[in-house]
């Protein structure tokens, strides 16, 4: 079948339907989703969302900016963060009108908690910025956000997957979309696309990421000649449950928590000595594995203690009720009287397709092409730099969210009828035939081994020669990806096919950051090269593109945009 | 350890009836029914069909009957099924399309009918001011994920497909005990009929099975309460 739009939202999670929800009635929205909405990972967001309020200490948007621009390495482009943090008060104030049941103050006011790399005046100590709903935020945001858009009767196609963006001419035109009841294809033509499908965690082995988290968005872009912005910056949660990746957020640590290794040592004060154990996710994450890789590993493991028993349980039943049932249904664990057991997971991409403020795809010259946009984890505003924060994610959604479904709404005006392009199918269709035909290997062995690739090659600590390995390995398997094969050469629910689709955006993805990271010869943020221990300003205060070459990727850098703060040695 | 998953297989598009394939896999204790499942599917047999998404317990796709108990598939681990045999089911009452995938369309329009958004007035600049105690009054019902285990569980719904049934009533009793929510009363009188609350017969199948542990059965009596209080005689 086809459709057509004015606007178009891809993916169902906060960014997308935050946008849907700035379009006005008057005009025609279609959102599509892999999932029903309420399952998409924007859910998975525990810990709260930032914003200084100041309802339990003073606080001030001007020190949330410097945490975020210093909490990415001074990569964050400072422009961003002043919007962002500028906004966050007002967003939070329109979550709550919304209906999202926050934890309240004695006074009655939304309850705000510390959290990683959040300071007042500048860096002086923890702050308590994050707004929370016990340790479900996401997943109330999104439940409240999901009932909004019922209430609007905005139209949404679940389970339909985007297989690929038709961008003709430097103009987007629409998508081709794979039904997965029916199998059918349909064009989805519209005068702007909203790219807000996530980020692509699913590279990597122990990961907190869902299922259909494969970066399908991003790629798709890149594939059709968008460059990708910033992809070596990989963010590893310091916190999953050990061996599951399943994410304890650092909440936990927020409301006291503490990290022990394998002698029973708090061993934060050592990386960390102002903000211990709420430093950034990144000084945490090295923290952890330099402890793990110095044999101080719990029972000689990979892994070390987060140690929540001084807490109490009442606190625990009130802020902290999903985690510590997290390690008790997973691990038989009861947080109140045992530490949890917990490793670096992969959890956050920083980098994905380059926007403005206003959530416009910008191509590689920087300007804008006309009808694409991108928000969420998809995009890199960049507002994150080098390394997020927690609680900017359930912001940068809301926020940038925000901001692309207005920038829709204003260039739809211009934007003329979508030109239909002839055989708009005939590729996909093409790729679909040869995957059923396919004689080679299964798709969960490749990925299987291109989530160990990733993980041994390019994690926490990156070098150039186990990079150089990683690469040519990825590439291996890209090239024996071109025989895939399955099972199921159905037309209905035909998930096995998906399976296969969504891994050729993964191996893409992963050649991305592996050649994103070997061109950056420093360490910022979550980037840590063993072979350039130190950051380095003069030659690398700029942000990363790669586009699709003809042959192999072509790497190409911009500047960053510095505003108020000025590069400084960054220390916690 | 050796396991033996008994999963039920249908693809009404070829197949004249349910029926059931034993797979076999070798799985940790501690790994999920869903790593069972996902070896299935990825080593042995691709055209097996189920939701997933996150993977522990917070999307709520996986949902399905274990071992003839509705749970999901990312929250049950493997030594947590007694026997050695793990039988997999769809959820019971809802139209099954492939495997172990159901239509929920029809639960979720229930959920889509109580209205499950907040409706008040006017909003003031900051937010809206709600204490503790009356935050408190929502419990444990924001917790809700939609996994339709307790639909899927209840022996009412089982037998009449006009009731609501406990997911769309736990919705209702987030807004209902939400001070912030102006239409308290007009919610109250959407579920004071046959098919809504009344419906409800204390099976306390729901509270059995809800994967997040909240007292469905318990806030769905509360509600009945509540709408004597403030609706006085009822349909009951």
């Amino acid at each position: 079948m086809e459709f057509i739009f004015d606007a178009l939202v891809v993916g169902s999670g906060l960014a997308g339907l935050r946008a849907a929800l700035e379009i006005p009635e008057n005009l025609k929205v279609g959102l599509i989703s892999k999932v029903f909405p309420t399952r998409s990972h924007s859910g998975a967001a525990q810990g709260g969302i930032g914003a200084a309020l100041g309802n339990e200490e003073p606080d001030s948007w001007e020190w949330h900016m410097y945490d975020t621009v210093k909490g990415g390495d001074y990569l964050t482009d400072q422009d961003a963060a002043e919007t962002l943090a500028m906004d966050a008060a007002r967003a939070v104030y329109e979550l709550e009108h919304m209906g999202v049941p926050f934890n309240r103050t004695p006074e009655g006011k939304i309850a705000q908690r510390a959290f990683g790399g959040h300071t007042r005046n500048f860096g002086e100590g923890p702050v308590k910025r994050s707004c929370f709903a016990a340790d479900r935020t996401g997943r109330v945001v999104l439940d409240t956000m999901f009932g909004k858009a019922v209430e609007r009767k905005i139209h949404i196609f679940t389970e339909f997957y985007m297989l690929d963006v038709i961008i003709d001419h430097g103009k987007v035109a629409g998508i081709i979309s794979y039904e997965l009841a029916t199998g059918h294809l349909h064009t989805i033509w519209s005068k702007a696309v909203l790219i807000a499908t996530g980020g692509f965690g699913r590279v990597y082995k122990t990961n907190s990421n869902c299922f259909t988290n494969t970066g399908d968005g991003v790629y798709l872009c890149y594939r059709n000649g968008v460059p990708l912005e910033d992809m070596e910056f990989v963010q590893f949660h310091p916190t999953g449950i050990y061996p599951l990746g399943v994410l304890v957020s650092e909440a936990a640590r927020g409301e006291g928590g503490v990290l022990k290794n394998g002698i029973g040592r708090r061993f934060m004060p050592d990386y960390a000595p102002t903000l211990v154990d709420l430093a950034p996710r990144d000084v945490v994450s090295r923290a952890i594995s330099t402890e793990i890789r110095a044999g101080r590993g719990v029972d000689g493991k990979d892994y070390v203690n987060l140690d929540l028993t001084h807490l109490g349980a009442d606190k625990i039943e009130e802020k902290l009720s999903d985690i510590s049932s997290f390690a008790r249904i997973y691990l038989g664990v009861d947080a109140t009287s045992e530490p949890i057991p917990v490793t670096p997971t992969c959890h956050y991409m920083m980098g994905g397709i380059p926007t403005d403020l206003n959530g416009r795809v910008l191509n590689v010259n920087g300007s804008p092409i006309s009808g694409l946009y991108s928000a969420g984890e998809a995009a890199c505003v960049s507002v994150h730099g080098a390394n997020r924060l927690g609680t900017n994610s359930l912001l940068d959604l809301v926020v940038f969210g925000r901001r692309a479904g207005r920038a829709m709404t204003e260039d739809i005006k211009s934007l003329g009828a979508p030109t239909p392009v002839k055989d708009s199918q005939g590729r996909v269709e093409a790729r679909i035939k040869a995957i059923k035909d396919g004689k080679g290997p299964k798709p969960a062995d490749l990925r299987t081994k291109m989530k160990q690739i990733m993980t041994d090659f390019c994690s926490v600590f990156r070098n150039q020669a186990d990079m150089e390995r990683g690469l040519r390995e990825i590439r291996g398997l890209k090239e024996q990806y071109r025989s895939v094969s399955i099972d199921n050469k159905g037309e209905n629910y035909n998930t096995d096919l998906l399976d296969a689709i969504e891994l050729e955006s993964l191996l893409g993805l992963a050649e991305v950051i592996l050649v994103s990271a070997l061109s950056r010869t420093e360490s910022r943020g979550a980037h840590y090269r063993e072979d350039y221990p130190d950051r380095d300003d003069h030659n690398w205060l700029k942000h990363t593109l790669v586009m699709a070459g003809s042959h192999d990727p072509e790497v190409s850098f911009k500047p960053v945009k510095i505003t108020r703060f000025q590069p400084k040695a960054r220390k916690f | 350890m050796k396991v033996t998953l008994r999963v039920y297989r249908f693809d009404p598009s070829v197949d004249e009836a349910p029926y059931y394939r034993n797979y076999h896999v070798e799985a940790e204790p501690y790994e999920r029914v869903l790593d069972c499942l996902n070896k299935i599917k990825w080593q042995q047999d691709g055209t097996l069909a189920y939701r997933m998404s996150c993977a522990h317990g917070v999307c709520g796709s996986d949902a399905m009957k274990i071992n003839g108990r509705c749970a999901l598939a990312c929250q049950k681990l493997v030594r947590e099924c007694e026997a050695d045999l793990i039988l997999i089911e769809p959820l019971p009452s809802f139209t099954v399309l492939k495997d172990l995938i159901v239509d929920l369309s029809p639960f979720f329009e229930k959920v889509e009918f109580i209205r499950p958004f907040l409706i008040a007035g006017e909003a003031p600049e900051k937010e809206r001011l709600q204490s503790p105690e009356q935050r408190k009054k929502m419990g444990e019902s924001i917790r809700c994920i939609l996994c339709a285990c307790c639909t899927g569980a209840c022996p009412v719904v089982n037998e009449n497909d006009k009731f609501l049934g406990p997911a769309p009533l736990i919705q209702a009793f987030r807004r209902i005990f939400d001070s912030r929510d102006t239409q308290k009363v007009e919610r109250l009188d959407q579920l004071d009929v046959e098919d809504g609350v009344w419906a409800c017969l204390n099976h306390f199948e729901c509270t059995r099975v809800c994967p997040k542990e909240i007292p469905v059965t318990k806030y769905i009596n509360t509600t009945k309460r509540e709408i004597k209080r403030f609706l006085g005689q009822s349909e009951e």
